[in-house]
């Protein structure tokens, strides 16, 4: 069994150490917003939160986050109105929105360590993210407008 | 070319020869058209003769719900048509809901694809909102005890002076049950466009909240009690495989292994194939890697791609063969006495969907019906097929929809349902949730075959155009998946419309010829499929590129030659309702496109501009497109970068501006991503590249800069999903031409044939 903290909530599972974290966020606990897309880590599409890093859950295995804290993005903010959700939706980023999960959890952290951030800082951090619907220039849009509200809350 | 309404609507009446009911629901109305022409084969029971197409309902509280037999793939068509509806029925937005159906004959043909669905059901749902406006607007003014000459319907109410009823209270109060005919229909009178209050308007798409917070249910989220899950272990050909031997004792020993078992497919979509069941994906997924299968290999297990390109050189070597899908007399003259002529080849790589959700599907049978949940575009092309695979009438057999985690036309060929569902019939009928992995999804994509074209030009007396030929090899999607959609040559001989449109351009060129060829060998090897834009996409290539080479042939400016050629004579002139204006209209965009990219200007060292134009997919709906590509081109290493791309864009009325622009937005990017980065080949008869460690695709630093006009129209809504992709590999071909010299003339377009191409000096 093993135990960590998602969302929140201290959860326990049974899957075998070497489980892909994806699957048993998805399978085993039931959370479905986090995605599989390539399975080997290249398009984001299951990134969540280790410890308010983003992770690639599809290659971390469940054995590598035992006690600690994991977010995904059914816990990103308690009323789905984090900057970049209410971003998201005003820009409507999304097309078939299969990986704009992915690109919320990794751009919050974008956020975190470029508060300010400049398009080639977004290139750099979010070029690990694969939209094949190419929502690329609202999400670049999207980071902007939640990066500068977000200034204005921690300013203001 | 193609008639919907001789072939897909096969055993459905076409919705546009069928009257109109409103009846009574529980405590709503429904509206909706009748199952059959009215008059002769009514059974006297309303809800019976209602039943089969119903497209809305209104209940007590004035909530209309509209039903959508379209995928939802990205392109929030759900809120598009319901805008339609909404508009001509004047109720307010917040005052609608969708809900997307299961598959049922009753829905007629189930189909998301070929830019189509906005433009097939424009006529339908605005005179479907128009009745259900007039019935509403006759009933209230019974109840407010007024003339309905003295009434307005808006905002979901009917108004007369001070006073005004709500739908909902009119649905509540009054007999809204009516009747219209065909020919009452015809006559609906629909609301002019200024006084359109809802199409052309932007607003949140249904869709999307559910999209940013994790809850919206897709295919792969899809669950029942009790399922297992499975991977299939794919053989070493698309076709022709058996299975000799299944060696499972390594995966025995995994903790949740369940068992292996060769499918027997009696359809011949999946031959082949043995499923590995398992109590997680997770244990599925390793234990398929250790279970051991040997085949008896089909016979196209050496296949290469370059063998798929030398069948292809060899059947447009042979003047015999292939369908005549332009054939214009004196051709041959022309081209064997011109003074001037041009010829070029042109070839694409195989491209895969790479949709970001592998294939998947639940299935189980429950009360000898079997239901496979899963997101797909064509629920009409896969029903006949499950039903051969699984034995059994289609009438046992239900599709629950679920959202498309992309599709880009890989749903469109819904054969992953097929494996699914025999391997939950396998085991007698639990419920099974096979998924495949990235490598699974690649290996049994149904990719853009590759294609070959040869183009010849000639010019005439007065240096006129005179002719021009074009012949075009690739593999065949619509063989296979919807052979009712193949059209016939003037002999007779059949062709792929979907493979070769586009071809049958709007420039006059005088006597013209496409010849189409079915590349035998890719057929064999793998399953062709439609892919965003289709083979629209590779004959722009083509052309495109061509008219560039065609106009530095004969020293004119590359936009002036082409709107030489877009004199709207003869053919070319359009028709109602679809083409109003014809090459008029695709000039109009050149033009513009040229205006606002600064064509002509001075541009840096090795920056070029490149143009194209093209009418996006099919003939019979022209969406008029023009893009700009500016590149970049480093002349030591071959590497392009796109800096803009300007589109203008004429699709006549647009509903929903906003995801209008986001569907170019994608469509122009999918363009640039194929004619960069995307693209695979074939190996021993496999694709080669099945994940993105090797397989190259458009990342967020590649996005350039888009600037995108619509032309304001009202005309007839065309297709927007689709058509932009078209014209931007060869805007960027022939940028890279302006930049550096260097004319390329397949896509990809690698860096390392960029450096070559410049070696050669072009």
């Amino acid at each position: 069994m093993t135990t960590f903290e998602l969302n929140g909530r201290r959860v326990s599972v049974h899957s075998p150490d070497d489980t892909p974290l994806l699957w048993v966020i998805r399978d085993e606990v039931g959370l479905t917003g986090t995605k599989f897309g390539c399975g080997i880590g290249f398009c984001g599409a299951c990134t969540v939160h280790v410890e308010g890093r983003a992770t690639r859950s599809c290659i971390t295995p469940l054995g590598a986050v035992a006690g600690v804290k994991i977010t995904t993005i059914e816990g990103l903010d308690p009323e789905d109105r984090h900057p970049l959700q209410t971003a998201w939706l005003e820009l409507q980023v999304p097309q078939c929105g299969y990986c704009q999960s992915g690109q919320i959890m990794q751009a919050a952290t974008l956020l975190k360590d470029y508060p300010d951030p400049s398009d080639r800082d977004i290139n750099a951090v979010m070029a690990g993210n694969v939209c094949r619907c190419m929502t690329y220039p609202r999400i670049r849009k999207a980071i902007q407008l939640a990066a500068s509200r977000m200034r204005g809350v921690t300013h203001g | 070319m193609v008639s919907l309404s001789a072939h897909g609507l096969r055993g459905s009446p076409d919705p546009s020869r069928r009257g109109f009911l409103i009846t009574m629901m529980g405590a709503g109305v429904m509206l909706g058209y009748a199952r059959s022409s009215l008059g002769g084969e009514s059974t006297g029971n309303p809800s019976d003769l209602f039943e089969p197409t119903i497209w809305y309902g209104i209940d007590p509280s004035g909530t209309v719900t509209v039903n959508i037999i379209r995928a939802e793939m990205g392109q929030h068509v759900g809120t598009a048509l319901a805008r339609i509806v909404a508009d001509e029925l004047e109720v307010d937005w917040d005052k609608v809901r969708i809900i997307t159906v299961d598959s049922d004959p009753k829905w007629g043909l189930m189909i998301t694809g070929g830019s189509w669905t906005v433009w097939q059901s424009f006529p339908l749902l605005s005179r479907a909102g128009a009745a259900g406006r007039i019935a509403l607007v006759e009933e209230g003014a019974k109840l407010l005890g007024v003339n309905p000459e003295a009434c307005t319907a808006r905002n979901g109410a009917v108004h007369a002076k001070a006073r005004s009823i709500s739908y909902g209270d009119i649905v509540a109060r009054g007999d809204l049950r009516r009747t219209f005919t065909p020919e009452q229909l015809q006559k609906m009178p629909i609301k002019p466009p200024a006084e359109r209050r809802l199409i052309g308007k932007d607003v949140v798409a249904l869709d999307v909240p559910s999209k940013v917070n994790g809850k919206a249910r897709y295919g792969l989220d899809a669950a029942v009690d009790g399922m297992i899950y499975a991977r299939p272990i794919i053989p070493p050909t698309r076709y022709g495989s058996t299975v000799v031997s299944i060696d499972d004792s390594a995966a025995r020993r995994l903790r949740g292994y369940i068992r292996s078992i060769a499918l027997d497919d009696p359809s011949g979509t999946v031959p082949g194939w043995v499923m590995v069941y398992a109590a997680s994906f997770s244990a599925a997924n390793r234990a398929a890697d250790l279970v051991k299968v040997k085949w008896h290999s089909g016979e196209t297990a050496k296949v290469s791609e370059q063998d798929i390109q030398q069948r292809a050189a060899q059947l447009i070597a042979d003047p015999k063969g292939g369908s005549l899908f332009v054939d214009d007399p004196g051709v041959d003259a022309v081209l064997a006495s011109a003074k001037r002529k041009i010829e070029r080849t042109y070839t694409t790589a195989t491209v895969m969907h790479f949709a970001l959700e592998p294939v998947n599907a639940l299935a189980f049978e429950k009360d000898g019906v079997v239901e496979i949940h899963t997101g797909n575009q064509w629920q009409s092309s896969i029903l006949p097929v499950l039903a051969k695979a699984l034995r059994r009438s289609q009438d046992k057999i239900v599709m629950r929809s679920y959202l498309l985690g992309g599709a880009f036309g890989r749903r469109l060929d819904g054969d992953y349902a097929v494996p699914a569902a025999l391997a939950s019939l396998a085991i007698g009928g639990k419920p099974v949730k096979m998924v495949c992995t990235r490598a699974d999804d690649m290996r049994f994509d149904c990719p853009r075959s590759a294609s070959r074209q040869v183009l010849r030009l000639a010019w005439g007396y007065g240096n006129k155009v005179a002719a021009m030929d074009h012949h075009a090899a690739a593999g065949w999607p619509t063989v296979t998946i919807a052979p009712y959609f193949l059209g016939k040559d003037a002999k007779g001989a059949p062709y792929d419309p979907f493979a070769i449109s586009g071809a049958d351009h709007w420039y006059t060129v005088g006597a013209q010829r496409v010849r189409a060829l079915r590349n035998d060998l890719a057929d064999r090897t793998f399953r062709p499929g439609y892919l965003r834009g289709v083979g629209a996409a590779w004959t722009s290539w083509a052309i495109e590129s061509f008219m560039d080479e065609a106009a530095h042939e004969a020293g004119i400016d590359p936009v002036a030659f082409r709107l030489s050629l877009l004199d709207g004579t003869g053919r070319n002139a359009g028709s109602a309702p679809n083409s109003v204006g014809g090459a008029h209209r695709q000039a109009a965009v050149l033009a513009r496109v040229a205006e606002k990219a600064g064509w002509g200007r001075a541009m840096p060292k090795d920056v070029g501009l490149g143009i194209a134009s093209t009418f996006g997919q099919e003939r019979r709906m022209p969406t008029w497109i023009a893009c700009a590509a500016r590149v970049r081109v480093d002349r030591t290493t071959g590497h392009v970068a796109v800096e803009k791309l300007t589109l203008v864009i004429d699709a006549g009325t647009i509903i929903h501006p906003d995801s209008a622009a986001a569907q170019v937005e994608g469509a122009a990017l999918w363009g640039l991503s194929m004619a960069l980065y995307e693209g695979t080949e074939f190996t021993k008869g496999q694709p080669k590249d099945t994940n993105l460690d090797s397989y190259r695709v458009l990342r967020m630093g590649e996005t350039p800069e888009i600037d995108i006009e619509f032309i304001p129209s009202t005309e007839a809504p065309v297709g927007l999903g689709e058509p932009a992709t078209t014209a931007v590999a060869p805007a960027i071909g022939n940028a890279i031409f302006a930049a550096c010299g260097a004319r390329v003339r397949h896509t990809p377009i690698r860096p390392e044939v960029v450096l070559a191409t410049l070696a050669r000096g072009s």
